[in-house]
């Protein structure tokens, strides 16, 4: 089966507190460096069949009605081998 | 002569039976809708109550939007029929795209609960029309996805139009672009808030006034006049 992997991700205008919740408790737990975190959302979807261009044009109406809001957030769709 | 409001009740919801109740208070009849009928039993006003319909998966209300009785109400709404959202219920609105906009975690990750007050912007809409513009009122506060958020193009038409309903006043308690509560759609039939109306209709609970009644009662007026 193959899997098809959808990122959604808020877009850069969005504030994300929890991203920025994380980057603060980073030099605490001793990991220096990170300027910035972002926290997003992944999606594993294992897909009967071929993954053609049908197949993948259904998975990207699907991210854009329901797995993102494309009000805040952005997402790109992505084929695993 | 009265009207019926309906008050859906989804997996999660939690403050149907309140919202049925200042439905009642406001002399209307409540009726309880079902989120897997897509029979609206001819109400003539819906109101979609707080809670965390499915758990709040995948984002507030981002589940309860697709269910069959959202169908009917998307279609009626479009047609001029009154809903009102209260705090998921209006995440659901956004998320339907009845309304504009959307709503994303508090800015200081906490969970809300107090009294609010807050400034009446428009009264010309359903569901405000026994309150006056620029009226302040308080009623209860209660969310963790309470942070209205939409595009600088959006914000700047909502105001424009006059179609902010309802602004937080002394503090902005989640992080609400342009200390945004509430707002309606382009008809006035649309109204979506986070504060919680229906638990401020009683003086025996909650800020023990009666605040939040002026939701139910502007309603049905404009049923009953109609």
């Amino acid at each position: 089966m193959a899997r098809v992997v959808v990122d959604v991700m808020l877009k850069p205008e969005i504030l994300d507190p929890q991203g920025q919740a994380v980057q603060r408790a980073l030099p605490r737990l001793g990991f220096a460096g990170i300027a910035d975190v972002r926290q997003g959302k992944r999606f594993e979807l294992e897909v009967e069949g071929p993954v053609d261009e049908a197949a993948l044009a259904r998975i990207h109406e699907m991210a854009e009605t329901f797995l993102a809001n494309t009000v805040i957030e952005d997402f790109i769709v992505k084929v695993e081998s | 002569m009265t009207a019926r409001i309906g008050v859906v009740t989804f997996p999660g919801t939690l403050d149907d039976q309140d919202a049925l109740r200042a439905a009642r208070l406001a002399s209307a009849e409540p009726v309880s809708l079902w989120h897997r009928d897509k029979d609206l039993k001819q109400v003539d006003a819906v109101v979609l109550a707080g809670g965390f319909s499915y758990g709040d998966y995948l984002r507030a209300g981002a589940i309860s939007r697709f269910s069959p009785v959202m169908e009917t109400i998307i279609e009626q709404a479009k047609a001029g029929m009154p809903v009102l959202g209260i705090c998921n219920g209006f995440q659901i609105l956004t998320e339907a795209h009845l309304l504009p906009g959307a709503m994303l975690r508090n800015n200081h990750l906490h969970f809300i609960c107090r009294d609010q007050k807050l400034r009446v912007e428009n009264a010309e809409t359903a569901w405000t029309s026994d309150y006056v513009k620029g009226q302040e009122i308080e009623v209860p506060l209660k969310n963790m996805d309470g942070r209205y958020v939409a595009d600088e193009r959006v914000l700047d038409e909502l105001e424009a139009e006059g179609r902010v309903a309802f602004r937080y006043l002394d503090t902005n308690p989640n992080g609400s672009l342009r200390d945004i509560a509430g707002i309606t759609n382009a008809a006035g039939n649309v109204v979506g808030l986070m504060p919680h109306p229906e638990h401020a209709v009683e003086p025996l609970i909650g800020t023990g006034k009666t605040d939040g009644l002026g939701f139910f009662t502007s309603i049905l007026k404009k049923l009953v006049n109609a």
